[in-house]
Formats: structure tokens, C-alpha cells, sequence
């Protein structure tokens, strides 16, 4: 029996890990590893630490900032839905001024990769967010969240139209510290990613995130009225992962030289390494939190291993693979 | 106090009433737990389609030894989560997080007690009630539930405290109606200085209101969704008074599951009122 009650170390392996080099580029930044958390489902770093070292991390990817403190959405805020969850916070937070006064120093003295996602109602916000960033030493890159389904009005949701998708990230890229990587986080919920995509580059982007959630409704089928305080929510999770993979595949086909970010519904290091063969240089863990608080450092691990066992010696050799012609490097 | 992620093994399981006890070893965090933490659990297996783990009050902890400290649950059949966790047999593994949330408050002085606990909400009131005596404090309960069969641990409160008043809403044992019925002639009776409360949302509104009103310090543990239980989902929040007056929607995962009773605006549970620090007021933007 005490041989099963061992306590659960993210850190120790069954074997030691291959020897793969997992660094990994985002335009001007170079991260040590390329898991990372996913924005909202880490808060600021602090709860996550308890469970394993978040500097072993590629990066800390915040919880979107918003200019103002938010109280977010009424609950009910959260259903299960299979293989996923539909949350609608609707961007709780403290606001730029506490983020920067007591969230970043924290993650910064922590010695951790900090991403900031910023999140506005308007690209004069997103500007002023970026303004307030960009001399601080401890932001390795920018998320832009451009596509927050948890608003009021879908035609706010600036990731759904390429003007105002590139409007948002020409503002942030103009305001950023020039080495700062600006990254611009996509919805699935438009009818071209790959448009989309083109507009945030030819903005000024240095890299895609991709996917924000999907936008769902759930009814209770007991009280017959949607679940959901906010009526609509955002989808995630292992339910997600393929459509997450699809637009990671579409987007680096048509821009292969610009670097993604990919996530959605990334459970163990097996789906991490589907979204970087799809074409994605860094990967962010999400919803699988919720079920195992060291799922990002687990996932990083088994990516490792996974990486080891087809024979690559960096991650940088296994981005893109898949769109590659049989009868290359491990056929 | 530390959360830690064990694999915890299932020592016991049990009927009670219409309820299930777990019994599951977990070293490391039943030695941490204090009356009104919880644990986190993960439902289904390791490719279980129910991601979100299930919040569960510790009724119990003991230190078994060699086999290290076990912690005891009781649960009701609510979905397929708890369903299956009704299934887990002796020397099944679980993924328990825990201990989480912050515990009851405890008197410094031997003040008179009172506990009511709702159904199986119940169950962390009794080593709260054990911690109680030890200080000197007079300890009474109300227990209530829908029938006898939800009641729980109405035997174990006998040994335990100066009264016991049981009600059920079918009148199937105690006094027919709910514990609000009989609580405030317990209060009048006994100048109950603490009330800890444990149990549904409304319930706990409606001993609270009772509490404030026979001048009495109220404690309650509120039962919210919860996606993660350790702070970062934001998805268990409630409307609570701070100390600076001010209204936030807190987390009940890391602010609770115990809330000063005064404190909670019992009433917007389920909104965010306009005078909440970060409320949106105009309409049509983000939200």
C-alpha cells in the first residue's frame, strides 16, 4: 500500500529525460522550454508555484490585464461540458496599476518568464496597457487578447474582423519595447483564421496565439434557462485540441517564417507535440490545470521524452514537421 | 500551510443514510488540515472526460502510522462525477489536492457554540465542535436535512455537545421544518456567542441573518462551483464585504469556504452588484 501513496513530484521520472535541447524561439525572445501556461488558467503565478517551480516553465503567461479593476461576470461562471469546460468570467482582475505594483515584481523576483496578456475594450486601451509595460524589465513578451469571447457584443470581439484585429496590434507593437515580442492571441470563431492571421502580421505582429476559446451555450436541462450566468461562455479543453491543431496547421502553411504559440486542450506531452508538428515553437497548457496543477512542468517532461523517443535533438527540428514530405528526418 | 498533489489511496468505503464516506490515505495533507479545509479530487481516471476536479469538506483526519495520515469524506450522489467516486473500491488511487481553503475561525476565549449543518454539510463540524470543547466552549447543534436518510452524523453530535435539535423537512425525525425554525429559540436559550454553519446557500443566508440578529458572531462555510479549487480559475466567486468596507468578488476556494457571516451579501449571491469594486456600469461593453 505505501507504494502507492507516494506523493506526486512533477520533477521525478521513471527514467532520466533524453537529451533534447528545448529551447525555442519566439521572434526576439529565446525561452529555456517551450511549455507555458495559458492565459487565465494560471493566474499571476502564485498558486501554480505551490505545486512546482513555475521558473522550469517556458513562460508565465498572466491572466489578461485589463486597464481598470473588473469584478467580471455573474455566476454561474463555469460548466463541464465533455472533455472541456465553458467558463464566462468575463476578465475578473485587478488592473494594470495593482498588476505592475504587485503581480509582476513578484513573478519578476520569482526569477520567472513572464508573457502579459493585456486585454481591452478598445485599441486606445490596449495602447495605454502596452505604454505601462513597455519599460519593465520583467516582461519577456506581450499577449495581445484580442479574442475574449466573454463580452456583451461579438462585434467588440476585435479577433473576428482583420481591421480591427490589425488596428489593436499596430497600437501595441508601435507602444512595446522593441525586443519585446508582441503576440497576437486569435479566435477560431471567424470563417478564415488565416486572414486574420496575415492582418496581425502584416500589423506588426512577431507571433500567433492560437486558439482562444470557442464560443458556447449550455442549457440546464432542469431549470430550462441557460446555465451560464453570462448566458454564452468560452469553450476549452481536450474537446477543443483538434480545431486548435487545425488552425496552428492552416496558419503556419500560409506563414511558415512566423513564429505560434498553440494551445487548446493540451493534456499530456503527446498533444504538445502534435500542435509543434503541426507548426507550432511554443505551446501553452490550459484547462488541464484545473484537473492536475502540475500539468504544464508534467507536460514539458513527457514532451521531452516524447521528443527524445522520435529521435529529435531540439524542439526547433520537430516545429512545422508534419506539413514536411514523407521520407525525411525519422521515416 | 501547504496544498500538495498526493496520490492518495482509498482505505475504506461506507454507506451512511443516503450518503457515501471515503476513507483515503493521503500523506501530507490530512497531517495539514484544520476543520473547514477541503480537498480536491479528480473524477473518471486518468482519461476521465470530466476534467474539473470535485471539492470535498474533510469530516475527518487520523494519523494511521506507517501508512501516513488518512482523511475521510462525506458525499452525496449528485452527477456522474460523484457517482463515480461512489464506485472506487479499497486500494483505488485518487488524485487528491489539498488541504485548501481557509478553516473555521477559532475563539480564544471558552465562549458557547453553536453548530448547524445542512445534509452532509454537516460533516466538518465535528471536529471543529471536538477543537471547541477542548478550549472550553459549550458546544449545542441543529442538524437538519430533507429526510432522516440525509441527516448526517446526528449520533456523533449526541456524544459531542450540551443539545442536539434535528429537523426534517418530512418531519421523519426531529421536529418537522428546517434548522431556522428551531434556531432561534437554541440562541435565545443558550446567548450562543459562535455560530458555525455548514450547508446550502440558503441556509447559511438565513442562520446568518439569525445569528446577526441574537447578536451572535457567525462563521459559514458556503458550498460554490468550483473548476480548480486552488485559486486560479475564478470561476467560485461571491460577493463579500472587505474590511475596508468595499465590496469584491472573492474567491471561495482561497478567501473561504469559511466566510464571516456579516461579511457575504447573501442576497447578490449569483450577481455582481453595482457598488463591487471593478463593476462594469456601462452596458454594452465588456463584461
Amino acid at each position: 500500500m505505501t507504494r502507492l501513496t507516494r506523493v506526486i513530484s512533477p520533477d521525478s521520472a521513471e527514467a532520466p529525460l533524453p537529451e533534447v535541447d528545448m529551447s525555442t524561439r519566439l521572434a526576439g525572445a529565446v525561452l529555456p522550454n517551450p511549455v507555458m501556461t495559458a492565459s487565465g488558467c494560471a493566474g499571476y503565478g502564485r498558486e501554480l508555484d505551490q505545486f512546482f517551480d513555475i521558473t522550469k516553465l517556458g513562460a508565465v503567461v498572466t491572466k489578461s490585464i485589463m486597464l481598470q479593476p473588473r469584478a467580471g461576470r455573474p455566476t454561474p461562471r463555469m460548466a463541464e461540458t465533455p472533455s472541456g469546460m465553458l467558463n464566462s468570467i468575463g476578465l475578473q482582475g485587478p488592473g494594470i496599476e495593482q498588476f505592475v505594483e504587485r503581480d509582476l515584481p513578484w513573478l519578476e523576483q520569482r526569477g520567472a518568464r513572464v508573457v502579459v496578456s493585456i486585454a481591452g475594450g478598445a485599441a486606445d486601451e490596449y495602447i495605454r496597457l502596452a505604454q505601462r509595460l513597455r519599460h519593465s524589465t520583467a516582461v519577456t513578451a506581450v499577449e495581445v487578447n484580442i479574442s475574449c469571447p466573454n463580452v456583451e457584443d461579438r462585434g467588440l470581439v476585435f479577433a473576428c474582423d482583420p481591421v480591427a484585429s490589425a488596428t489593436v496590434v499596430e497600437g501595441v507593437r508601435r507602444n512595446s519595447a522593441p525586443g519585446v515580442p508582441v503576440l497576437a492571441k486569435l479566435s477560431p470563431d471567424v470563417t478564415d483564421i488565416v486572414s486574420i492571421a496575415r492582418a496581425c502580421v502584416d500589423a506588426g505582429a512577431d507571433g500567433l496565439a492560437m486558439i482562444n476559446t470557442l464560443l458556447g451555450v449550455v442549457v440546464d436541462t432542469e431549470t430550462m434557462r441557460p446555465h451560464l450566468g453570462g448566458v454564452t461562455g468560452g469553450l476549452s479543453g481536450p474537446a477543443i485540441r483538434p480545431v486548435a491543431v487545425r488552425a496552428v496547421w492552416q496558419v503556419h502553411q500560409a506563414m511558415p517564417e512566423i513564429p505560434i504559440v498553440g494551445m487548446g486542450g493540451i493534456r499530456t506531452g503527446a498533444d504538445a507535440f502534435e500542435f509543434i508538428l503541426a507548426g507550432a515553437s511554443a505551446v501553452e497548457v490550459g484547462t488541464s490545470v484545473f484537473n492536475d496543477p502540475s500539468a504544464p512542468i508534467r507536460v514539458s517532461h513527457q514532451l521531452q521524452r516524447v521528443l527524445g523517443d522520435r529521435g529529435f535533438e531540439s524542439v526547433s527540428d520537430a516545429v512545422g514537421f508534419a506539413h514536411r514530405p514523407p521520407g525525411g528526418h525519422g521515416e | 500551510m501547504t496544498p500538495v498533489q498526493v496520490r492518495g489511496e482509498v482505505l475504506s468505503t461506507r454507506r451512511v443514510g443516503e450518503y457515501h464516506q471515503l476513507t483515503v490515505v493521503a500523506p501530507g495533507v490530512a497531517e495539514q488540515v484544520r476543520p473547514g479545509h477541503f480537498i480536491a479530487l479528480t473524477v473518471g481516471g486518468q482519461t476521465s472526460a470530466h476534467l474539473l476536479r470535485r471539492a470535498f469538506s474533510v469530516y475527518r483526519t487520523q494519523d494511521r502510522g506507517v501508512y501516513g495520515g488518512t482523511i475521510d469524506i462525506v458525499f452525496a450522489e449528485h452527477g456522474a462525477g460523484t457517482r463515480w467516486l461512489s464506485q472506487v473500491r479499497q486500494h483505488d488511487s485518487l488524485d487528491v489536492v489539498g488541504p485548501l481553503g481557509k478553516p473555521f475561525a477559532l475563539p480564544k476565549e471558552p465562549v458557547t457554540c453553536t453548530m448547524v449543518g445542512g445534509g452532509y454539510g454537516s460533516a466538518p463540524l465535528f471536529t471543529l465542535a471536538e477543537q471547541l470543547r477542548e478550549r472550553g466552549c459549550r458546544v449545542d447543534f441543529v442538524l437538519g436535512a430533507a429526510t432522516e436518510g440525509r441527516l448526517f452524523g446526528v449520533l456523533e453530535a449526541k456524544r459531542m455537545s450540551q443539545s442536539v435539535a434535528v429537523t426534517t423537512e418530512d418531519g421523519s425525525l426531529g421536529d418537522r421544518g428546517r434548522v431556522t425554525d428551531v434556531l432561534p429559540a437554541l440562541l435565545g436559550r443558550t446567548g450562543s456567542d459562535v455560530v458555525y454553519a455548514c450547508g446550502p446557500m440558503g441556509m447559511l443566508a438565513a442562520v446568518a441573518d439569525l445569528a446577526a440578529r441574537f447578536g451572535a458572531h457567525s462563521q459559514c462555510a458556503v458550498e460554490e462551483a468550483m473548476a480548480c479549487g486552488i485559486g486560479v480559475c475564478m470561476t467560485c466567486v461571491l460577493p463579500v464585504v472587505g474590511d475596508d468596507g468595499v465590496t469584491r468578488m472573492v474567491r471561495s476556494c482561497v478567501d473561504g469556504p469559511v466566510f464571516r457571516g456579516d461579511r457575504v451579501r447573501w442576497d447578490d449571491v449569483g450577481t455582481v452588484p453595482p457598488d463591487t469594486w471593478g463593476a462594469q456600469v456601462s452596458e454594452g461593453g465588456h463584461r
